[in-house]
């Protein structure tokens, strides 16, 4: 069994207007909050034969359905579930 | 083909929530328009069945991970077969509002060189940030290429909803240039946004009112038989409709909305 953290965020020179209004309202509480950027984690418990299988997997989830090559990069950790 | 025998699908999930009147505007022009849930679809029918696809506007499997993302793996999943089918026959699929965020997610727009694996476009969360849902002006920019506009005159200015958070049409940087001289080379540009005079915004707000790439409000394919766009044409559907129609000494019958439904059912009575 296999453990992945799997976070989407925006290219760089994307605009972030979540992050923008993010970055405003902490400023608005008093936080020095120059620049916020919002990202999306996704944990996912699966099985797979073998570390390799298993990255091949988070791949395919990261091109398929979790990120928009137009807009979104992703990286990963992997870890076996114990 | 007459257009009592035209038949029109109108698929639903859960969070779709326009497809009462996208149904109602293709009854009301005389079409047989069936609205089925997407599993319904799945188990008992064929979109092979109908003579046109719809996929509504609303907010499907609550717009988790991208609006229109889990509808069109669900989509491709299940149907891809059928679906790739339907387009090469050239039976026309619009996607309206979360419609169209989901034929980009799925490929089937802009589809360059046919359905493609991977989303070559996305529709962006709003700038400004927000749901905004307000009456906009559009220009229809299409040649002809369109089955779903060809009954409206080049440059038309056309008054229509919208009502989305995330629709902002993009392509990734490093093709921008390169993407949209295809969208034109191949006439595969439908509306724009623009004022009530007709000049572009050049993405300022309000009047392109989710900071979309060159105020672009639509697109259909290179063959013009897929379009999405984001604002809502039926909801202009009926003279009723409109915001303004109870200042007016006669409102009008009909909205701007109806020529999109009139195009498609005047090109499957044609075509097939």
């Amino acid at each position: 069994m296999y453990r992945a953290k799997i976070e989407v965020s925006l290219k760089q020179g994307h605009s972030d207007p979540e992050g923008e209004m993010t970055a405003q309202s902490l400023k608005e509480l008093k936080f020095s909050a120059k620049k916020v950027n919002v990202s999306k984690v996704y944990i996912v418990v699966f099985e797979a034969e073998s570390k390799q299988k298993a990255e091949e997997a988070v791949e395919g989830m990261c091109r398929k359905l979790l990120a928009n090559p137009t807009k979104d990069n992703y990286s990963y950790v992997i870890e076996e579930e114990k | 083909m007459k257009t009592q025998d035209v038949r029109v699908l109108v698929m639903r999930v859960g969070g779709t929530n326009c497809d009462a009147e996208t149904q109602r505007a293709f009854t009301e022009l005389g079409a047989q328009a069936q609205v089925l849930h997407f599993n319904e679809v799945i188990k008992n029918h064929s979109i092979l069945d109908y003579n046109a696809l719809v996929f509504p506007g609303g907010f499907s499997y609550g717009d988790y991970v991208r609006a229109g993302a889990i509808w069109a793996t669900g989509t491709l999943t299940k149907l891809r077969k059928d679906l790739k089918e339907f387009v090469e026959q050239e039976r026309p699929i619009l996607g309206i509002c979360n419609g169209f965020q989901v034929l980009v997610e799925a490929g089937l727009l802009p589809a360059f060189n046919g359905i493609s694996e991977y989303p070559k476009a996305t529709l962006a969360t709003n700038i400004p940030i927000g749901y905004r849902c307000k009456w906009v002006y559009l220009k229809h920019e299409n040649s002809g290429n369109c089955i779903f506009t060809k009954n409206i005159p080049k440059n038309k200015v056309m008054h229509i909803p919208v009502a989305h958070g995330e629709g902002r049409f993009l392509f990734a940087k490093e093709n921008e240039k390169r993407y949209l001289q295809k969208l034109y080379d191949n006439d595969q540009l439908v509306f724009r946004y623009c004022t009530k005079d007709g000049d572009y915004p050049n993405g300022e707000f309000p009047v392109n009112p989710n900071g979309a790439f060159h105020d672009i409000a639509g697109i259909c394919n290179p063959q013009g038989t897929v379009f999405g766009l984001m604002p809502h044409p039926e909801r202009a559907f009926y003279g009723w409709q409109l915001p303004d129609w109870a200042k007016t000494e006669q409102a009008p019958t009909f909205g701007d909305g109806k020529l999109v439904f009139e195009s498609m059912i005047d090109y499957l009575k044609k075509r097939f």
